[in-house]
C-alpha cells in the first residue's frame, strides 16, 4: 500500500519539476509574431500588387498562413507556387486564371510630354517608385519599380505605359539546352495513329 | 621549383604551330572603331565625349563608373561619329552601348608622358593605372586597379604571372612574350612595386619553348627577382585556382578570391600593358589577337587597335572565301560563337577562330548519360559534373548550388570528354544563370518589401501626425473661445451702457408684468392688493431709476465721443441703428396686426414707436444731406451714381462670361476696369456719409 502511495508521490513531484520547467520554457523562450508568415512574405514577389485580393503581400502571406490558396500570385507565377507548395508541405497547383495570368516582367515608363503632375500616382505606388511634384513632371524611377500595375489606373490622362523590361546583355541568361527526349531507340520513331484523318 | 599538380584536366589537340610561323603583324588602322563601353567586369564606362567630337589617339573617351570599372581611350586619331548600340563580343550577340570613332588616318597622339612610379604615392599610381583603362587580359576583363589595390587587410605573398595559355589554338601571350618579354619584366616590377610580394611566380606550359627561351634571356639581363616555372603542358592549367594550385600547392577556397590566401594572379599582356601605360603613359588601345582557323590561308598574330571589327582581321589573315563555316572568338573550349563579324576587338578578346566545317563540325546529339563517370575524372575543380547535370535538366537549382555549381570554372573539360556528347557547359551556364537571375529577383523583392514597409510606417506616421494636429487645434480653438468669453463679459462689466441696457429693460419687463398681475387683482377684487400695488411702485421706481442711469451713460457716452468723432463719423453708426430700429419695428408692427387676438393698444403703441423710429432715421438722414450739401456735394444725386455704376459693372461682368470672342472680351474687360475705378471714386465719395 505504501509502495502505491509512494509511486503516486514520485509521480506527483516529477510532474510538478516539470509543469515548472515547462511553464518557465513558455516564458523564457516565448517566439513574438508567426515566424511561418515571415517565410511565407520572403518567397512572394513583393510587388505589392493585390492582384491576390490583399493590399499588399503580407497580408496575403498572413491569408496563406491562414489556409488561404496559394496559387492567386499572379507576379510570382508557378515559381513562386512551386516554392510555397514545398515551404507548407502541400501539393502545388496551377496558378489561379481569375487572379490574372502569368506575365513577363514589366516596368511602368511614365509618357513624359503627356503628364500633367497630378501626384496620383505617386500616391498609388505602393515602393515610391515615382518621382515628382504637384504640377511638375513625373517620372518612375526604374530600379525602384516592381511593375505593379497600380499607377496605370489613377492616371487621368493615361500617359503611364507597362513596358516588357528590355533584354540587355546585363540580364540576359543562357538558354536552356535542348532536352534529350530519345531515351530508347524507339522514341525517334514517329507515332502509330490508329484512326489516320 | 616543385610543381604540383590538380585534379583531371584534358589534352586536346594544341593547334598552336599554325600562328607562331610568323611574327606579330600590325594591323593597319581601320576606317571605322567601334568600342563598346563594357569591355571589362563591373559597372560600363560612362561616355565622356559627344558626337561630332573630334579626338586625339589615346584621349579619354569614357570614365569609369564606379569601383569596378575602366576607362576606355581613342585607339587613334579621328572624329566620334556615333554613340549607339552595336553588337558586341557577347554570348548573346545582343547590341549595347559602343563609340563609333572615324579614323582620319594620321594617328596622332595626344600628349602622353612616363610616370616614374617609384616616385609617387601608391594611390596615385592606383589611379593613374585605373585611368590608364588596364583591365585584365587573360579573359575575364577584370579591372587591374582594383586587384593591385587590395587593402590593409590582405597580405599578398605570392605573385603569380600567368603564362599558361593553356586554351587550344590561342598564341597572342606565346608571341608577346617571345618579342616582349623585357616589356613583360618591366610590367611585373611595376605590380611588384604595388603589391610587395615576397616572391614571384611566372607559370609557363612546356609546348612555349621559344617563350621560355626568351623570357630566360631577359630575365638574365635585369635584375628582377621572379621564378620562371615550367608546368606540362594540360589544358586547363592556365586557370587562375588551377595554376595557383600547379605552382603553390593550395586550394583556394570555395567561395573565396586568390586574394584570400595572399596570392595574386596577373596575365603577362596585363603586364605588358601595365609597362606601356606607366613607363610610356599609353592607355590600353591596343592588343595581340590570334587570328587561326582552317579558312584563313595565313593565320597569325596581329597588334590590333581595341575597336577593330573582325572583319578587317579575317581580311588581313587572308580569308578563304566560303570556308569559314564558324567564327568562334576565344578559343575552342571556352570561347563563344559569333554571329557576325561586325562585331569589334575589345580588351578581352585574345582570339579568332576561322573553322571550317571539317574543323569545327556540329556537334552531334546529345545521347542520354551512361554515368560512366569521365567528366568527374577530368573535372579540374573536383565537382561532380554528372550530379550538376541531373540537377540542372531537373532545375533542381538550389541542389546544384548545394553541390558548389559555381565553382565550375566553365572550362569544358566534362563536355571534352562525354562519351554522349551532352553539352554540358551549356547546363551549368543555363544553371547559373537562373540562379543568379533568381537571386537578384530574391533581392529586388526584398528591396521592394522594404520600401513598401517605409511607405507604410510614413504613412501610418503621418496619419498620426494629422490626429495629433487636428486635436491640437482644436484644444486651442476651444482655449481661444474660453478666452473671448471671459474677455466680453468682462467687457459688459465695464461698459455701463450694455449692462444698464440689460437692466432697464429686465425693470421694464417685471414692472409690466407686475401691473397686469395687480389690474386682473383689481378686477377680480382679490385679496393682497396693497402689496402687489406697493410691489409695482417699487418696482416703477427700479425701473425709473434704471432707465436714468441708462440715461445718464449714454448722455456721458455721447459727451465723450462728441469731441474726439468728426461729426459725419458719429452719424454713420447712428444712421445704421435707426435704419435698424425701422425695419425691427415694422416686422413687430407687422407681427401684432397678423396676431389672431389682436391687442389694439399694442398696434397703437407699435405704430407710433415705428412713427417714432422712422422720424428719427429721416431727420438722422435729413441731417447727412444737409452736411453733405455744406460740403457741396448732392448726397440723393451721389447715392443714385453709385447704385447705377454697381449695375453697370454686373452688366459688363455678365457680357464677358457670356461672349466667346477673345478680343471682345479683351474690349470688355478695360471697360469693366473702368466701371470699377469709376465706382471706387463714387463711393469714395460717399463714404463718409454713410
Amino acid at each position: 500500500m505504501s509502495s502505491v502511495a509512494l509511486a503516486i508521490l514520485v509521480l506527483a513531484i516529477l510532474a510538478l519539476i516539470f509543469g515548472v520547467i515547462l511553464g518557465f520554457a513558455a516564458v523564457r523562450f516565448k517566439v513574438e509574431g508567426d515566424p511561418i508568415v515571415d517565410q511565407i512574405d520572403a518567397l512572394l514577389p513583393q510587388t505589392q500588387c493585390g492582384q491576390c485580393g490583399h493590399p499588399g503581400c503580407r497580408p496575403y502571406a498572413e491569408g496563406i498562413a491562414a489556409g488561404e490558396a496559394i496559387n492567386k500570385c499572379p507576379p510570382g507565377g508557378q515559381t513562386t507556387i512551386d516554392q510555397l507548395a514545398e515551404l507548407l508541405n502541400v501539393d502545388s497547383i496551377p496558378l489561379d486564371s481569375e487572379h490574372g495570368v502569368e506575365d513577363v516582367r514589366k516596368i511602368a515608363y511614365i509618357r513624359e510630354d503627356e503628364c500633367i503632375g497630378c501626384t496620383k500616382c505617386i500616391q498609388a505606388c505602393p515602393v515610391d517608385a515615382i518621382l515628382g511634384a504637384a504640377k511638375q513632371m513625373h517620372t518612375v524611377i526604374v530600379d525602384e519599380c516592381t511593375g505593379c500595375d497600380l499607377c496605370v489606373e489613377p492616371c487621368p490622362v493615361d500617359c503611364i505605359d507597362m513596358l516588357p523590361v528590355a533584354t540587355t546583355t546585363l540580364n540576359w541568361k543562357w538558354p536552356e539546352p535542348p532536352q534529350t527526349n530519345n531515351l530508347i531507340a524507339t522514341d525517334r520513331q514517329p507515332r502509330f495513329e490508329e484512326n489516320p484523318s | 621549383m616543385k610543381v604540383f599538380s590538380f585534379h583531371g584536366g584534358i589534352h586536346p589537340p594544341e593547334n598552336k604551330k599554325q600562328s607562331t610561323r610568323a611574327s606579330v603583324r600590325t594591323m593597319p588602322i581601320p576606317k571605322s572603331l567601334v568600342i563598346p563601353t563594357q569591355q571589362h567586369l563591373g559597372l560600363a564606362a560612362d561616355p565622356v565625349v559627344s558626337v561630332g567630337d573630334k579626338v586625339l589617339k589615346g584621349q579619354i573617351i569614357a570614365e569609369p563608373v564606379g569601383r569596378i570599372s575602366a576607362s576606355l581611350h581613342a585607339p587613334t586619331s579621328g572624329t566620334v561619329t556615333a554613340i549607339e548600340a552595336q553588337p558586341v563580343p557577347h554570348a548573346s550577340g545582343l547590341t549595347a552601348e559602343c563609340i563609333v570613332i572615324e579614323s582620319d588616318g594620321l594617328d596622332q597622339w595626344i600628349e602622353h608622358q612616363a610616370i616614374d612610379y617609384k616616385g609617387i604615392e601608391r594611390s596615385a599610381l592606383v589611379n593613374q593605372i585605373r585611368q590608364m583603362g588596364i583591365a585584365g587580359m587573360g579573359g575575364a576583363g577584370f579591372p587591374t586597379d582594383v586587384k593591385l589595390n587590395l587593402g590593409s587587410d590582405h597580405i599578398v605573398t605570392t605573385l603569380i604571372i600567368n603564362a599558361a595559355e593553356c586554351e587550344p589554338y590561342i598564341t597572342a601571350d606565346d608571341m608577346l612574350m617571345r618579342e616582349h618579354a623585357s616589356e613583360i619584366l618591366e610590367g611585373i616590377k611595376i605590380i611588384q612595386h604595388l603589391l610587395e610580394p615576397t616572391h614571384t611566380l611566372i607559370g609557363i606550359e612546356d609546348n612555349k619553348p621559344n617563350a621560355i627561351r626568351a623570357l630566360n634571356e631577359a630575365l638574365a639581363e635585369t635584375d628582377i627577382d621572379v621564378d620562371l616555372v615550367v608546368v606540362p603542358t594540360k589544358y586547363p592549367s592556365g586557370g587562375e585556382r588551377q595554376l595557383i594550385q600547379l605552382l603553390t600547392g593550395v586550394e583556394v577556397p570555395s567561395g573565396k578570391i586568390p586574394a584570400d590566401i595572399g596570392i595574386v594572379v596577373q596575365n603577362v599582356g596585363t603586364a605588358q600593358a601595365l609597362h606601356r601605360a606607366i613607363n610610356h603613359g599609353e592607355p590600353l588601345i591596343q592588343r595581340i589577337v590570334t587570328v587561326t582557323g582552317e579558312a584563313v590561308e595565313h593565320p597569325g598574330n596581329f597588334w590590333t587597335l581595341i575597336g577593330t571589327p573582325f572583319s578587317e582581321l579575317l581580311s588581313a589573315a587572308d580569308l578563304k572565301p566560303g570556308a569559314m563555316h564558324r567564327l568562334v572568338m576565344g578559343g575552342p573550349m571556352m570561347g563563344v560563337a559569333a554571329e557576325t563579324d561586325s562585331i569589334p576587338v575589345i580588351k578581352t578578346t585574345n582570339c579568332l577562330i576561322a573553322a571550317t566545317d571539317s574543323e569545327m563540325p556540329e556537334a552531334p546529339a546529345a545521347q542520354p548519360c551512361i554515368r560512366c563517370g569521365m567528366c568527374e575524372q577530368a573535372c579540374p575543380a573536383q565537382l561532380l559534373p554528372q550530379q550538376l547535370y541531373w540537377f540542372a535538366k531537373g532545375k533542381e537549382f538550389e541542389k546544384a548550388k548545394n553541390h558548389n555549381l559555381f565553382d565550375c570554372i566553365e572550362c569544358g573539360a566534362c563536355a571534352y570528354v562525354c562519351p554522349s556528347s551532352i553539352p554540358l557547359v551549356q547546363f551549368y551556364r543555363f544553371t547559373k544563370s537562373e540562379i543568379r537571375a533568381e537571386e537578384l529577383e530574391q533581392r529586388k523583392a526584398d528591396h521592394a518589401r522594404e520600401r513598401f514597409e517605409a511607405r507604410q510606417a510614413r504613412l501610418e506616421r503621418e496619419a498620426i501626425e494629422k490626429a495629433e494636429r487636428r486635436k491640437a487645434r482644436a484644444a486651442e480653438a476651444a482655449k481661444a473661445q474660453a478666452e473671448r468669453k471671459k474677455q466680453s463679459s468682462s467687457e459688459t462689466a465695464q461698459d455701463d451702457t450694455a449692462a444698464l441696457k440689460t437692466a432697464a429693460a429686465v425693470a421694464r419687463t417685471k414692472l409690466k408684468k407686475a401691473e397686469i398681475a395687480l389690474k386682473n387683482a383689481q378686477d377680480k377684487g382679490l385679496d393682497g392688493v396693497e402689496t402687489l400695488q406697493a410691489t409695482v411702485d417699487k418696482l416703477k421706481q427700479a425701473a425709473t431709476e434704471a432707465e436714468q442711469a441708462l440715461q445718464n451713460s449714454s448722455t456721458t457716452e455721447a459727451v465723450q465721443s462728441t469731441p474726439t468723432k468728426s461729426e459725419p463719423k458719429e452719424a454713420k453708426p447712428d444712421l445704421k441703428a435707426l435704419k435698424q430700429q425701422v425695419s425691427i419695428m415694422r416686422t413687430k408692427l407687422k407681427k401684432a396686426e397678423a396676431a389672431e387676438e389682436k391687442d389694439e393698444s399694442e398696434i397703437e403703441a407699435l405704430k407710433s414707436r415705428l412713427e417714432e423710429a422712422s422720424k428719427a432715421h429721416t431727420d438722422a438722414d435729413n441731417a447727412l444731406i444737409e452736411l453733405a450739401q455744406s460740403a457741396g456735394i448732392d448726397l440723393k444725386q451721389l447715392r443714385i451714381d453709385v447704385a447705377m455704376a454697381k449695375v453697370a459693372i454686373t452688366k459688363i461682368e455678365r457680357a464677358i462670361s457670356k461672349s466667346d470672342d477673345e478680343t471682345e472680351q479683351e474690349a470688355l474687360k478695360t471697360d469693366l476696369e473702368s466701371a470699377k475705378s469709376h465706382f471706387a471714386q463714387l463711393e469714395s465719395q460717399l463714404k463718409p456719409y454713410e
